[in-house]
């Protein structure tokens, strides 16, 4: 399912952090959010899935402004991966898996075998159905944030939206994450902080900057030398990676953008 | 992925998530209630065999008139009413700290943090001080005692509207800033409350202060049941249509949000249902402490964290808490009763203390 964001803004405390932003990510595609710190690109995911209002402008699914829908409608289409990591509660991972099905369910409806299935599932599909009755909160970073992917998979949503979902995991679990997502031919819309990862995994990426759109295009197109070292400050240069074939940026860890060549 | 993946490690320090079923558990704690209802009517200054005792209740029950003498007085009037009330009040106690530890996402929040208890406390206070300055009679369970009652439930309200104000402010219902407001109120109105403690001069007095500040369900007599459980009742119905969401908030606010729930919305009707069930609750037995507190945990780690079973659970376990604190408290010495405040804290602090070490514990 199509997904655009349509002229956005959003402000916060009185300050500006997302002006007047559009994109798309079309049906099936992944589309990346790249930028520095404070470049607006959580608060831009937050108003996607309706943490947050837009201060102006709108988010459309398939069409509709998504502001007309109840929270529930839309959390049926649009899931989201937060960067937040829950308290310890108690909860078990099959519980945190099967809040996936909220927005189905009414004030009083218990789970049902369809829920049951879904959840399992979902679990299967990241590889942690054997830690189903293990708690949630005794889980390690990468284990929990598969976890969580699992429940935005029991939502069954047309539009997945991720927050950084890499944090805090090692090289090898965010190969994984990454390769699921790749595999989940859904609509996404991914914030990332790894440019060679959105490099390789992105379809589409948007590049934000103080809150406004810089760049948008295939990731061959956007991430240049010279968008580098404006945008992020930083001297690089842009390979072929030599076993994929995406670029590949190659980053001068010695030199602050603007000095030497 | 998946077959890239490890089992995950396991090690025996890691218990299963979930203990015991629902269900079964739901019948043992109400077969525990009614064992602790029948000897909390059956002990006391004077021992009535549990088989009278249902004989009395039985009679009352099916509309004879009641046999003559003190044994109906003692069940019927006495016992029972305040083991029943013991009952509401520990599962109203229960079921408001499990919600209020979910809506500012803290386990060690409790049905007084967010202010209410202070005001109901300052509200009593004032109509002891003001009442026996004018020579009333205002022990509980007299016709001015519910004078009280209704003193305490406003001060709760005023408590609440002050929280409300300063809460929903920036952002709307936000856990940090509700927690805060609730802290900031609750030293305001205790500060008033303790210069009018200053402020009683005979002994009456005092004690009619220290009911209201330890909490008691001395003097408990029928007419003050119905409110209290119509309460209960009302506020288990709708704290559990919102279980869910409840389960989400966990989570986090983001997390609730990406699963369609109005976040600031639940926040603030969750917020309005235990703020007026506490000051209810208040209002008949005082500020009674650290059952709010202990109950949600006891129940997470019998039946896990989710609050469609996590509820009801809390209400049954507070009760049955309750009846069996409140016999205690009263037989424990001879001839004289403690304050139920100082059993559950007795009892209640080490708990506190066991869960927080447990907290800490490396996983």
């Amino acid at each position: 399912m199509r997904i655009a964001v349509e002229d956005l803004s959003v402000t916060l405390a009185g300050r500006r952090v997302v002006a007047g932003v559009h994109l798309v990510a079309e049906d099936g595609e992944i589309a990346g959010l790249v930028g520095p710190n404070g470049s607006g690109k959580s608060s831009l995911l937050r108003t996607v899935y309706r943490h947050l209002r837009p201060s102006a402008g709108r988010v459309l699914l398939a069409g509709r402004d998504v502001a007309a829908l109840r929270p529930a409608q839309s959390a049926r289409h649009i899931a989201a991966l937060p960067q937040e990591r829950g308290g310890d509660f108690e909860l078990s991972v099959r519980e945190v898996v099967a809040m996936g099905r909220t927005p189905y369910k009414g004030a009083f409806a218990a789970d049902d075998a369809e829920d049951h299935r879904i959840t399992a599932e979902a679990l299967a599909r990241v590889g942690m159905a054997a830690a189903a009755d293990r708690r949630f909160a005794q889980l390690s970073g990468g284990e929990r944030q598969r976890v969580l992917l699992a429940r935005a998979l029991a939502q069954q949503p047309d539009v997945l939206v991720l927050d950084e979902p890499t944090n805090h995991l090692d090289v090898r679990h965010q190969v994984e994450l990454l390769a699921l997502l790749r595999e989940q031919r859904r609509t996404t819309l991914v914030a990332l902080h790894d440019l060679n990862a959105a490099a390789s995994v992105c379809d589409r990426l948007h590049v934000l900057h103080d809150g406004a759109l810089v760049a948008s295009g295939a990731p061959r197109e956007v991430l240049t030398a010279e968008l580098l070292a404006e945008v992020f400050g930083v001297r690089a240069a842009v390979v072929e990676h030599p076993l994929t074939g995406d670029p590949l940026i190659a980053f001068d860890h010695r030199t602050p953008a603007g000095q030497g060549a | 992925m998946t077959s890239a993946t490890p089992a995950p490690a396991t090690s025996s320090t890691r218990r299963p998530a979930r203990t015991l079923r629902a269900g079964p558990l739901a019948a043992a704690l109400t077969a525990a209630l009614l064992l602790a209802l029948t000897a909390a009517v059956s002990l006391g200054s004077v021992d009535i065999p549990p088989g009278e005792v249902w004989a009395v209740i039985a009679r009352r029950l099916t509309g004879r008139t009641p046999e003559p003498g003190t044994r109906d007085l003692i069940v019927w009037q006495l016992r029972l009413p305040r083991a029943l009330l013991a009952a509401v009040v520990g599962a109203g106690l229960g079921l408001v700290g499990t919600a209020v530890q979910a809506i500012v996402r803290n386990p060690l929040a409790d049905p007084y943090l967010l202010g209410i208890s202070s005001g109901a406390s300052l509200g009593a206070v004032a109509a002891v001080v003001l009442g026996t300055t004018l020579g009333l009679d205002l022990t509980f369970g007299s016709a001015l005692g519910l004078t009280v009652s209704l003193a305490a439930f406003t001060g709760a309200l005023a408590a609440f509207a002050l929280v409300w104000l300063i809460a929903r402010r920036g952002g709307g219902f936000a856990p940090l800033r509700l927690v805060l407001a609730g802290i900031g109120i609750a030293q305001f109105l205790g500060g008033l409350t303790s210069y009018l403690v200053l402020q009683t001069r005979d002994e009456q007095q005092t004690r009619g202060v220290l009911f209201w500040l330890m909490g008691s369900l001395g003097g408990a007599v029928w007419a003050q049941l119905a409110l209290p459980a119509a309460a209960v009742a009302l506020a288990l119905a709708l704290l559990q249509a919102r279980a869910r969401g409840l389960n989400a908030l966990l989570m986090g606010d983001e997390t609730a949000a990406g699963l369609g729930i109005d976040v600031t919305r639940l926040r603030r009707e969750v917020f309005v249902v235990t703020s007026l069930l506490t000051g209810v609750l208040v209002a008949v037995s005082g500020a009674i402490g650290f059952v709010g507190l202990m109950v949600p945990h006891v129940c997470r780690l019998l039946v896990g964290g989710d609050h469609r079973r996590l509820l009801p659970l809390s209400a049954l376990t507070g009760a049955v808490l309750l009846v069996v604190v409140d016999t205690a408290a009263r037989t424990a010495l001879d001839g004289q009763e403690l304050p139920i405040g100082v059993v559950t804290a007795v009892l209640g602090a080490p708990t506190l203390l066991y869960l927080l070490d447990r907290r800490l514990e490396p996983k």
